[in-house]
This record gives structure tokens, C-alpha cells and sequence, in this order.
């Protein structure tokens, strides 16, 4: 049974203040699941991830992808009824890793078709999401 | 009318045609986009982190520029630099510590004041040209074409930032029907196309662009009319892994050149699947070019 702590922990306040999000307004409603373009690519839902951040269950919030597939489009956010800016608990969850200098992707090892085909909004918008 | 424009990284790179029909369509409307001499990259997503302060350096750092130049409205036409600026904008008006902090740590620069507008390019063309005047000054109207317009995220979320109420998208719309052609709605207009994760995840991106051309085409469209240079990109180049869901992408402003009858540049753009130029054709409304679908 993994312990979980009912009272703010120090991972709970670090997601608060960088999201600028008091989590604790979710009421697992799961209009951002429903909204979200890109749920099936991961192995948790945006509400399934809420509910984890509320917990304090630090590694699982880390270590679930659904932060690392989101491409901040923003539709969980126009949508969630307690007025969360999921989007922005998205990016504190990133940059909790990438703080830590865990990066998602390495610019070194993209093939020269990727370079030579993408947009740089393509390339800068991933390297500013998904490195350090 | 002159207008401070910034056309961004990707406009003087890989989307060209978008920056060139723009200028091009908007002198035909009798607007001059002056563009700022010294501008640079905006960091192409705004920063959704409270206390990350470091990323609102770029994108206001333009809007000094733009200040600097007199301008009341900085204009863009893509997407992605339109709500960077916008967002950033938003942020140092509404919070005067922050933009003392950045004033202050961008000391070489005069203050910025907060009086800049940042405007999108749909947003000029409804509000300081009007439907009316453009469809009066149609050359080449862009009769018979079906065209889906393609909204993507950013014009339209988050709601301070968007161009009209979200829930509502037409000025794209309105566009297309005041060029002489029909818009099509479909149920995907505002949905994302994958975005930045074609680098990280591109199968993301491949079963968007599924999803999207899918719903565009089961809705009668015969061709994508974009803003977003990464949209274009996505739509477009995924179009290889698809087989015979393939649907030709074109930047609106594109189709604007056309209809106005200045240069579009469309001689830019690649020979794909997604090339706009057989179909365009087809229609009569383009001379017969060497571009063959492959
Ligand atoms: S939409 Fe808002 S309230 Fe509903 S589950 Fe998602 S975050 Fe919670
Ligand atoms: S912002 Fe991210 S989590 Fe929210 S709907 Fe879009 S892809 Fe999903």
C-alpha cells in the first residue's frame, strides 16, 4: 500500500506555486480526460493525474506520461468547470523532472529528416517543454 | 494604414509563402505592415510557470521594439508568436512588479509602458478592413471551393487570449466566404494537431492529422485553410504516412493573394500530397503549373 499523506507535503506546495493552481479545487469531474486530444497516448488521465497530485503521490505523478504527451493545447484547461488551468499543473509536473536535469528529449540524438522538415516553432516549443 | 508587424523565426525559414502573401494581400487592402527592424524570437510557447520570469524577456522585449516604432498594434500572423506576445503582454499589464522586474533587468532598453496591442492578422483584417471592403476588392473569386478552416489551439485558448469568443470561431470563416468561397465547418476546427510533439512524439501528430483531415473531409471540404506554420507543417507532412486520406493545406493568407490577385507565392510551396496547386488548377483558379500530386 503506498502511504498517502493527507496534508500538504513540500511536492504538493512546489506544484502549487509553480502552476500558480490550487489543486485541491478538483472534484475528479473528469471534463479534462474528455477534453484532451491526447489521453490515449498515456497511461494516466489528466484527471487521474489531478487526483494523484492532490494525494502527494510525488513518483507516480512523475513518473506517468501523461505530462510528457500533453501538447499544451489548452482544451482541458477552457473546459474544467472549477476553473484549473490543468495546463499549467502540466508544466509544474515537467518541470519538476526537468529542474532535477531530467531531460525528455536529447536535440543531439533528432535524425537530420526531423531537422530539415520541422518548423524551428517545432523544435524550439519542444526543447522549451521537454529540456532543462 | 501602416501597422508594426513581426513576422518571426519561421516565416523568414520554412513558411516564406506565409510571410510574403501576407505582405502581399495586405497591400492590395491598403495596409502597409511595416516590420519592426530588430525583432526576435518571441520563445514560440509562452511560459505557464508562475515563477518563471526569465521567458516573458523575449516576447517583451519585441513589444519595446514595437513601442519604440510608435506602433499602437503589433500585428502577427503566426499563431504561435500571436499568443506568446499576446500572453506576455497580458501578463506585465495586469501584474506592474513583474514588468518593473523586467524593465529593470533589461536596463539597456527604454521602460516598457504596456500600451502595445498585440493583434492578430484575422483580427485586422475584421476589424480595421471589414468583410465588405475585402470582398469589394476581390479580383479572382474563389468560386466552388470548399474550404475547412483550420482555427488549431492558439487563436482561441486560453480566453484572454483569443481572437473572438472561443466557443465561436468565424473569422476565418468570414474570410473564406468573403473571398468568394464556401466555408465548411467541421467538428475539429479548434482541436490541436499534436504541436511541438512532432519532434518528441510523432505519432501523436500522425493520428491527429488522422483525426482532423478525417472529420474535414466526412464534412465536405475540399481543402485546410491554416494560420499556424506548425499546423501547416503537421498537416501537410503527415499526409505521406496516410495513404489516401490526403487533403491539400494552404495558409489563408494565401488564399487571400489569390482571390486579391497579387502574388501567393504558392510557386513555394513543396510538391506533396498536401499541395494546394492541382486542386486550385482544377478550379481555374490557378494556370496550369508542373505540380502533380506524388
Ligand atoms: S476538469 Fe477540472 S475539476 Fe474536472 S477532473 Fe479535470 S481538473 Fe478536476
Ligand atoms: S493541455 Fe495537455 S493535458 Fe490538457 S487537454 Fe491539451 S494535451 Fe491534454
Amino acid at each position: 500500500m503506498k502511504k498517502i499523506n493527507p496534508h500538504k507535503t513540500n511536492f504538493i506546495r512546489k506544484v502549487e506555486e509553480i502552476s500558480g493552481q490550487n489543486i485541491g479545487l478538483c472534484y475528479q469531474c473528469g471534463t479534462c480526460s474528455g477534453s484532451c486530444p491526447n489521453f490515449a497516448e498515456a497511461d494516466i488521465l489528466p484527471r487521474q493525474l489531478m487526483r494523484r497530485a492532490q494525494l502527494g503521490m510525488k513518483e507516480d505523478v512523475l513518473q506517468s506520461k501523461i505530462a510528457w504527451v500533453c501538447a499544451s493545447c489548452l482544451s482541458c484547461t477552457a473546459n474544467c468547470p472549477r476553473g484549473i488551468d490543468i495546463a499549467k499543473v502540466m508544466e509544474a509536473v515537467r518541470l519538476l523532472s526537468l529542474r532535477e536535469n531530467i531531460d525528455y528529449v536529447n536535440p543531439r540524438e533528432l535524425s537530420q529528416e526531423t531537422i530539415a522538415k520541422l518548423p524551428q516553432i517545432a523544435m524550439i516549443s519542444s526543447f522549451r517543454k521537454h529540456t532543462a | 494604414m501602416k501597422l508594426s508587424y513581426l513576422p518571426g523565426c519561421t516565416l523568414k525559414t520554412k513558411a516564406q509563402d506565409l510571410d510574403l502573401s501576407t505582405v502581399a494581400a495586405m497591400g492590395a487592402l491598403g495596409v502597409e505592415l511595416e516590420e519592426l527592424p530588430r525583432w526576435n524570437c518571441c520563445g514560440t510557447v509562452f511560459s505557464f510557470a508562475d515563477d518563471d520570469l526569465m521567458h516573458q524577456i523575449a516576447p517583451v522585449r519585441n513589444l519595446v521594439r514595437a513601442q519604440e516604432q510608435g506602433g499602437e498594434q503589433l500585428v502577427t500572423v503566426c499563431s504561435f508568436c500571436f499568443n506568446t506576445l499576446k500572453r506576455a503582454n497580458l501578463l506585465v499589464k495586469e501584474n506592474s512588479d513583474k514588468l518593473d522586474t523586467l524593465n529593470t533587468f533589461m536596463d539597456e532598453e527604454e521602460d516598457y509602458k504596456g500600451n502595445v496591442n498585440v493583434v492578430h492578422l484575422l483580427e485586422v483584417l475584421r476589424d480595421e478592413v471589414g468583410w465588405e471592403q475585402i470582398a469589394g476588392k476581390v479580383q479572382n473569386p474563389l468560386k466552388d471551393l470548399k474550404v475547412a478552416a483550420y482555427y488549431g489551439c492558439t487563436l482561441h485558448r486560453p480566453i484572454e487570449a483569443a481572437i473572438e469568443p472561443p466557443n465561436k470561431p468565424e473569422a476565418l470563416n468570414d474570410l473564406i466566404k468573403a473571398i468568394g468561397a464556401t466555408p465548411v465547418d467541421f467538428p475539429d476546427m479548434t482541436t490541436c494537431c499534436g504541436s511541438y510533439q512532432a519532434v518528441a512524439n510523432p505519432e501523436i501528430v500522425i493520428n491527429r492529422t488522422r483525426e482532423i483531415l478525417t472529420s474535414a473531409r466526412e464534412s465536405g471540404a475540399e481543402m485546410i485553410a491554416v494560420s499556424c506554420p506548425l499546423c501547416e507543417c503537421n498537416l501537410k507532412e503527415n499526409q505521406k504516412e496516410l495513404g489516401e486520406l490526403r487533403m491539400p493545406v494552404i495558409y489563408f493568407t494565401q488564399l487571400l493573394a489569390l482571390a486579391l490577385g497579387v502574388d501567393s507565392h504558392l510557386h513555394q510551396c513543396e510538391q506533396n500530397p498536401a499541395d494546394a496547386r492541382p486542386l486550385l488548377e482544377s478550379k481555374g483558379l490557378i494556370d496550369a503549373c508542373s505540380a502533380t500530386y506524388i
